[in-house]
């Protein structure tokens, strides 16, 4: 008896789990853990002690396939894993691994002969030793182990009066299509599995209900009011995307509403581009490289050398102390040409490009730092249409249609010619508070890396490198900080919406 | 009868005389629509070889920032594509100390031509770009000093495109955007002369 309900037990767990019992657990008999791996699904049973989730030893060492000793002596318990050693103690918080000390929530809990670990010990420790990695989910109670693929999804749905917006927030971004299949669309990722929080429909007109399809997918069910759809992928947090798909309702002529201009909710419209305040992806490029050394000094510095030092430290400075993501346009001493520089940054939707370069003269005294920003006046009447790009609604793969907004390539930049003078403007200001400027330090020029840039970009001169002095600066650990701090100041404020705002186009300054 | 046989003779010759002379003197001269006598017609080539025109060049001021126009004589030629050569042959050679060169050294012009538009094309030889310093500020000198010497000088001239070795480039240098014939700019100019 005792072993057929053994036997049942983790089986009644599981099915509790998929039904959705999960969220509303007893506090005595918290439901299993499930490790999934692509051998499949296993549950692993926790118990609770002074409030602490934990896992049998016994149960880690059948599923991980642990060796385990107890030295009775010191009273301590080691785990083999791979020929290397996890250290237990009795009343201790820390455990040590591979030599490493790392700390848990609670020490380890005895029953009898067996030992339990908080549920942080996979993570923590496992994780490390295992091989391969090992991901512990509280919230959807799962260990993800080696190299499954199973992104995270939580969706909501938002009413909007003739439309209802879905929206899924996917990490990591995963691949996915989404087609329609008679009366449901399918979502479905590209995946080994989903770890889904799915919403409960308050849109029963136009979505009558949302639930998984196979291991991968979602089904979206319509409702009676379903006329069409559109879906787009936005950027979403830390390295995920995010799904908006909004269901269009019929009209009583049975044709689709038409889309309200702005949401009738107080929500945030989800299509907008980013908004205010947040900054995500930057874009550095380091100017010259490979064959093309940019500007030399008298003492044979290379401009493009000084360029990725700066480059480099700025990524570091931005990524440590902003959280954005940040890109360089070459990373080593490569060869790229001016067009795939400001590919590179639309592609990954970068929210500002800064491109870094070194100025030379044929007058050796020439001195101090400059910012660029694009001048439209050379490329005329196409700078101006292109500034006042036109919307077209274009079908999109899998049905519906999607507002795309169609601007020539080479003049991506003039749309954002305002934005560009704004964050020129604020990169001088900061700039000038640290180094020498040259005496005129704010210029508009059609210069080719910036034109084709779908976002806010500018061109950052650092100094002379013909200039003896100037040269020494350049390649000197202090001067590449102060345009590092410079440029970081520059990038917040301009994030925070305190850029410096236009005055009169600074045309000549004397000096 | 000799002598009225000498008489005859003579007055046969006489007026044989007459006739080669009325032949081939008088009449063609009589005929001559519009006689130029060669004196007048070489005169004025010889005033159009030293004929000059005053043609606004640019110059690296002293402290490298900006572009100093400076008024020099070219000479005149005709159509406005041989006057634009003169003027491009004047900028690009090297203009001796104080002044400052945006043209790479060694530099020249391999072919110049005109459309129908008003753009005129100016072909240089590669060290335009092999000889650069790099600098992106130079190399706004290096493009503006052939465009606005040549749109300043002659007003029929609307925009310049350089080509290198006969080719269209995207930049000289890395930075300035080529690919569009560009019109007159005087964002660089220093408007006072310095010397």
């Amino acid at each position: 008896m005792p072993t057929r309900l053994a036997r049942a037990l983790p089986v009644a767990l599981l099915v509790a789990l998929f039904t959705g019992a999960s969220a509303a657990q007893a506090p005595q008999s918290p439901a299993p853990y499930t490790v999934v791996s692509r051998d499949g699904r296993r549950p692993l049973p926790t118990r609770t002690f002074d409030g602490q989730e934990m896992f049998a030893v016994d149960d880690l060492a059948r599923l991980f396939t642990l060796s385990i000793k107890e030295d009775t002596i010191a009273g301590g318990l080691t785990i083999g894993v791979r020929g290397q050693s996890i250290l237990l103690s009795p009343n201790q918080e820390i455990a040590s691994v591979a030599g490493r000390l790392i700390s848990l929530p609670a020490p380890p809990a005895r029953d009898g002969g067996a030992w339990f670990v908080p549920v942080d010990f996979v993570s923590r420790a496992l994780g490390i030793v295992a091989g391969t990695p090992i991901e512990l989910r509280k919230p959807s109670r799962l260990i993800v182990t080696g190299d499954f693929r199973m992104p995270r999804v939580g969706g909501r749905i938002e009413p909007l009066g003739a439309i209802a917006r879905l929206t899924f927030d996917v990490a990591p971004s995963t691949p996915h299509t989404i087609a329609q299949d008679g009366n449901r669309l399918l979502l479905r990722f590209e995946a080994d599995a989903i770890d889904a929080a799915l919403p409960t429909t308050s849109a029963p007109e136009l979505i009558a209900a949302v639930r998984l399809e196979g291991t991968a997918g979602i089904s979206i069910e319509l409702g009676p009011r379903y006329a069409s759809f559109r879906a787009s992928d936005l950027p979403g947090d830390r390295g995920g995307v995010r799904i908006v798909i909004e269901i269009i309702a019929k009209t009583t002529e049975g044709t689709p509403a038409p889309i309200p201009p702005t949401a009738p909710t107080d929500t945030p419209p989800l299509l907008d581009l980013v908004p205010v305040g947040t900054l995500r992806t930057v874009v550095i490029d380091p100017g010259h490289g490979g064959a093309e050394d940019g500007a030399r000094g008298p003492s044979g510095t290379a401009e493009k050398a000084v360029t990725i030092q700066v480059a480099r430290r700025l990524k570091a400075a931005l990524e440590g102390r902003l959280g954005v993501r940040v890109i360089l346009t070459r990373e080593g001493d490569s060869a790229v040409g001016l067009d795939e520089r400001a590919a590179l940054a639309n592609n990954n939707k970068a929210d500002l490009f800064i491109s870094l370069h070194a100025n030379a003269s044929v007058r050796p005294a020439a001195a101090g730092a400059e910012v660029f920003y694009l001048s439209l006046e050379e490329y005329g009447d196409e700078a101006q249409r292109a500034a006042g790009g036109p919307r077209e609604a274009l079908p999109v793969f899998g049905g519906g249609v999607r507002d795309i907004e169609v601007v020539p390539w080479r003049m991506a930049q003039a749309k954002y010619i305002d934005q560009s003078g704004t964050f020129a403007r604020t990169v001088e200001a900061s700039l000038r508070s640290r180094l020498p400027m040259s005496p005129r330090a704010l210029m508009q020029a059609p210069f080719r890396v910036l034109v084709g840039a779908n976002m806010p970009a500018v061109l950052v001169e650092m100094g002379f490198m013909t200039n003896p002095a100037q040269e020494t600066q350049l390649a000197s650990e202090a001067y590449q900080t102060d345009v590092v701090e410079g440029l970081v100041e520059a990038v917040i404020q301009f994030r925070d919406g305190r850029g410096v705002p236009a005055p009169a186009p600074v045309q000549s300054e004397r000096r | 009868m000799t002598r009225r046989a000498l008489l005859a003779i003579v007055g046969f010759v006489g007026a044989a005389a007459l006739l080669w002379w009325s032949l081939f003197v008088a009449l063609p001269r009589w005929f001559r629509e519009d006689p130029v006598p060669p004196v007048t017609s070489a005169a004025p080539a010889a005033a159009a070889a030293q004929r000059k025109i005053t043609a606004t060049l640019f110059f690296i001021s002293e402290d490298g920032m900006s572009l100093v126009p400076v008024q020099r004589e070219v000479n005149f030629a005709e159509p406005a594509v041989e006057q634009a050569r003169q003027i491009v042959e004047a900028q690009i050679a090297p203009p001796g100390p104080p002044l400052g060169t945006a043209i790479p050294a060694a530099t020249k012009l391999r072919a110049i031509f005109l459309s129908d538009r008003g753009d005129l094309f100016v072909d240089l030889t590669a060290d335009v770009t092999a000889r650069h310093t790099g600098g992106a500020l130079d190399e706004l000198f290096t493009v503006y000093a052939i465009v606005n010497s040549l749109t300043v000088t002659l007003p029929a001239i609307a925009r310049v495109q350089i080509l290198v070795d006969g080719k269209e480039v995207d930049t000289l240098a890395g930075h300035v955007d080529l690919r569009n014939p560009l019109s007159k700019n005087l964002t660089w100019v220093k408007a006072d002369n310095p010397s």
